[in-house]
């Protein structure tokens, strides 16, 4: 492979695993804080870029339409938790899949009455619509660094959140013990109900700002849930750090299996079989360490 | 401690080979704190060891590694001769090795019988059998009920043991440790949290036991201990500070000064 | 327990056998008296509900919540259409067998993986696993790819020139479903009842203290594992044969979680319950999409946000699904009354933890 080239293969699968991580943190925050496991966490995916799209068409202009959405995400978040998700904070694991589930549908039905069910796209901002040029032939989208930022300065907010705020300090104390939060006279349920809207608004932002690379198209929350489910288990189920790695991981396997894949040119056999390559690196995981690369270990 | 002058010591026999459990400089650290260091005791056939010491001693920490649902830092451990460091819980528990739990740790929603049913299921080879109804199986079911018996809960034998009083539940704990058939019993505290009268009951009852288990005991109560035990091992912060008969025990200026004398208003 | 009160109860199994080979009678009857559409719905219920049995295997009998049960129902449905030879008959007793290995194989080789998990970990890896094969049968043409594989002639059921029956025939594929039906109901009722059975009850109880009593409790639970995914294949290969083509929404999440939804509808741990929330669930779908236009929207095409209200819903106020909704109802009504006494009435097995072991006089 010649340099170029890997280092735009790198770049892509850095951009890929940063975009899964933005939305895995949130369903590992909000399992690590609140013990939910939310399948319908990647329907807020769906939705961000549903909302960017929609919103582009109506204002005319890409960054009109983020301004717009991200507080629209929050207030899904808000009025979600408040409406089913804090019945759920004492039932059984089963019935919190079960629940969210439910909601998938519901979203995914809702999403076809109001838009449809054609896939659509974003223009890149123009802004940013440019490429850096690496060689003769090749350059790299100055869009898809943009999205790596974003996610990079996300991450970095959420590091100074959790680690160093008061805030944090007390949502990492509600993660360990809550009657002890409670009873220090700290609102347990408002920091349920911030920590599910920051959830939803990273998996909605993660939406957005992906769709004017990958098209808007019905199911593509749920695509992605899965692989954030690889990502979770990988890195150990409430672990923001774990997330981290895995999903860079994860961007790394997947990225350079379907390249190497091309790379055995002669024999083309079943090259589609490289998306399993993320299967593959979980099921290796799961035999090494069950709990995951930074999980807690639980009898 | 009223009673601990009526037993004397029991000496291993002459020529006694193997004891029925020993550790070798047993230690399990957890993170900086080191809860059990270099443990090394030796459990004899036909007798009550039992460890005592202070909260935070290492006690529940001991009987954890022993029956592997903790893996030691490093130290070996030896039943009847045999290394068993490396084995799981059901390995161990398979060669002989029964215990009960400090929190009782039963099938709250089965039957008393059915408890001890499974636990004497255990020892009946595979069950990876399929067809043939365990109400036919006549030896796994008269072993459950000799051992619901013998933890004298034939009374309860048909109720559900989340109904049961906490000591009943107790019971059920050695009844279950018992259908398995251990030669090696760990009981880890079996009368916390029991009444007077019930932890009399008990205390009979383990003293029928020593005839044929080796057992080690962990317990805070000390007339039970010094009315129980052959031998007694005193732990402090992780570490063995004695082991010797109760008379040696009682007489001992270190562990009046450790143990015995500042915890002798506070069994808990 | 008064001597009234123990005729009584000692009557009751006879009853209840007489009405299960009643209600036996009554199935098998069915496509002499019924339209070809009933019958074949009737058959997709007793599809569903032995695919509904088989994950309650883990999901109630031994608390394993698999969220992809689906993936070895797809794996048979699959088998047999990869036997089919194009416009020719595969055989039944080669086919049918084959088909069932497969899915228990890949059964086996993924609960290798998920059996050493727990809780939440459980439930995504399980997930992940049916999405894997859903994707390979997705994204590849190994067979009809994201179009799936048509069936052409349904399998041969001769045997050294005699056909006990046609497959061809919607009633005799209607009858073979219920007689696996049957054998598959009465195989978890003699599983459940054998050491192994209660092996699983004791896990789903207290795993740490099975292993403690010497379980080696992966092991049982692989089995278990593999066993559900071998009765989901026998549903699979039925649903092949009556569809006639197999794509890969067979093995799809969304097939997983109908199922599982059917198991909670009806109620965890029994073996009526999952049968019974099949039925509820197939004509809630069946009401749903017959929905009728309202202004400029079509309620019937947007069945699955009734659906999905409706899982929320159930999610919320039905734990003990409907067979449990119905005995607290009866509990409620006899307690009233001041009726006998709950001598089996057990507090810990509650919402969703099922009924335990068999109860010994």
């Amino acid at each position: 492979m010649e340099l170029a080239t890997f280092l735009i293969q790198l770049l892509n699968s850095v951009q890929y695993g940063l975009l899964l991580f933005l939305i895995s943190s949130g369903l590992t925050l909000v399992f690590g804080i609140m013990g939910i496991i939310n399948v319908a966490h990647g329907s807020f995916y769906m939705i961000g870029a549903y909302l960017a799209w929609s919103l582009t068409q109506t204002l005319g202009n890409f960054w009109a339409a983020l301004a717009l959405a991200v507080p629209i995400a929050v207030i899904i978040g808000l009025v979600l938790e408040w409406l089913v998700v804090r019945f759920l904070y004492t039932r059984d694991l089963l019935y919190q899949v079960l629940l969210t589930y439910g909601l998938i549908l519901m979203f995914e039905e809702l999403r076809s009455i109001l838009w449809g069910d054609d896939v659509r796209g974003v223009n890149i901002p123009a802004a940013l619509d440019a490429s850096i040029r690496l060689t003769d032939t090749l350059s790299y989208p100055v869009y898809r660094l943009a999205i790596s930022g974003v996610c990079l300065v996300v991450a970095g907010l959420m590091y100074w959140l959790i680690q160093k705020t008061r805030v944090g300090m007390t949502i990492r104390a509600g993660s360990v013990n809550r009657e002890m939060v409670q009873s220090l006279g700290i609102d347990v349920k408002l920091i349920y109900r911030l920590v599910f809207a920051l959830g939803v608004t990273l998996a909605a932002l993660a939406g957005m700002i992906a769709a004017p690379v990958s098209s808007v198209f019905p199911g593509m929350g749920n695509q992605i849930l899965i692989v954030c489910f690889v990502v979770v288990v990988i890195g150990g189920m409430g672990s923001v750090k774990g997330a981290l790695v895995a999903s860079l991981l994860i961007g790394l396997v997947d990225t350079f299996g379907k390249v190497l894949h091309v790379q055995i040119g002669g024999v083309h056999l079943l090259p589609e079989l490289a998306s399993m390559s993320v299967y593959l690196l979980m099921a290796a995981i799961l035999l090494w360490r069950p709990e995951g690369l930074f999980g807690k270990h639980t009898g | 401690m009223n009673s601990a002058s009526t037993r004397a010591v029991v000496v291993a026999p002459a020529g006694h080979s193997a004891p029925a459990l020993e550790t070798r400089s047993l230690t399990r650290r957890f993170g900086g704190l080191t809860a059990v260091n270099g443990v090394s005791i030796r459990v004899e056939s036909g007798t009550v060891h039992a460890v005592i010491g202070p909260n935070g001693a290492g006690k529940s920490t001991l009987v954890n590694l022993l029956s592997g649902d903790l893996a030691p830092s490093h130290g070996e451990i030896i039943l009847e001769g045999t290394d068993i460091t490396r084995l799981g819980p059901p390995q161990r528990s398979l060669r002989g090795l029964g215990r009960s739990y400090q929190k009782t740790n039963v099938f709250l929603p089965l039957s008393v019988f059915e408890n001890a049913r499974l636990a004497a299921q255990s020892r009946a080879g595979s069950s990876l059998r399929f067809f043939r109804p365990v109400l036919r199986e006549g030896a796994i079911n008269r072993q459950a009920d000799e051992a619901i018996e013998a933890a004298g809960l034939s009374a309860r034998r048909d109720r559900i043991v989340a109904t049961l009083s906490h000591g009943e539940q107790r019971q059920v704990e050695i009844a279950m440790a018992l259908a398995t058939a251990p030669r090696v019993l760990l009981l880890d505290e079996p009368l916390a949290g029991m009444g007077a009268e019930e932890s009399s009951g008990i205390v009979r009852l383990l003293s029928r036991l020593r005839e044929r288990h080796a057992i080690l005991l962990v317990e805070h109560d000390m007339d039970a201990v010094f009315s129980l035990a052959d031998t007694l091992t005193v732990m402090v912060n992780g570490t063995v500070l004695e082991t010797g008969s109760p008379a040696s025990i009682r007489a001992s200026a270190a562990v009046q000064a450790a143990y015995l004398g500042s915890e002798d208003t506070h069994h808990d | 327990m008064t001597h009234a009160h123990a005729s009584r109860r000692a009557s009751a199994p006879a009853l209840r056998f007489l009405l299960q080979v009643l209600l036996i009678a009554a199935l098998a009857s069915l496509p002499w008296f019924a339209e070809k559409y009933y019958v074949q719905f009737v058959a997709r219920i007793m599809i569903m509900g032995i695919l509904a049995m088989s994950l309650d295997l883990l999901l109630g009998y031994t608390g394993l919540v698999s969220f992809g049960h689906a993936a070895f129902y797809g794996v048979a449905a699959y088998v047999l259409a990869m036997l089919t030879p194009a416009y020719q008959a595969a055989g039944f007793w080669t086919s049918f067998p084959i088909a069932v290995i497969g899915a228990a194989t890949s059964a086996l080789i993924i609960g290798f993986f998920v059996v050493r998990t727990h809780g939440i970990y459980f439930i995504m890896v399980t997930l992940a696993f049916a999405q894997m094969l859903f994707f390979l049968f997705h994204d590849t043409r190994l067979a009809g790819g994201n179009d799936g594989i048509y069936i052409d002639v349904r399998p041969d059921a001769r045997i050294l020139g005699w056909k006990p029956f046609n497959l061809e025939r919607y009633d005799h594929v209607y009858l073979l479903v219920l007689v696996l039906f049957v054998l598959v109901w009465l195989f978890l009722r003699v599983l459940l009842r054998s050491r192994f059975g209660h092996v699983l009850a004791g896990i789903r109880v207290n795993e740490h203290r099975m292993r403690s009593l010497g379980f080696e409790t992966f092991r049982y639970k692989l089995a278990c594992f593999t066993i559900a995914g071998a009765l989901a294949g026998i549903a699979g290969y039925l649903s092949a044969v009556q569809f006639g083509v197999v794509n890969p929404e067979f093995m799809g999440w969304h097939q997983s979680a109908a199922v599982m939804m059917m198991v909670i509808l009806g109620g965890m741990g029994t073996l009526a319950g999952p049968v019974l929330g099949a039925a509820a669930w197939m004509l809630l779908e069946l009401g749903f999409q017959s929905l009728p236009v309202a202004g400029s929207i079509d309620l019937g095409k947007h069945w699955q946000l009734w659906m999905g209200g409706f899982i929320v819903l159930t999610a919320l106020l039905l734990p003990s699904g409907l067979l449990g909704a119905w005995s607290s109802l009866a509990r409620q009504v006899s307690a009233r009354r001041g009726a006998g006494p709950q001598t089996t009435a057990n507090p810990m097995a509650s919402a969703g933890k099922g009924r335990p072991l068999d109860r010994q006089p």
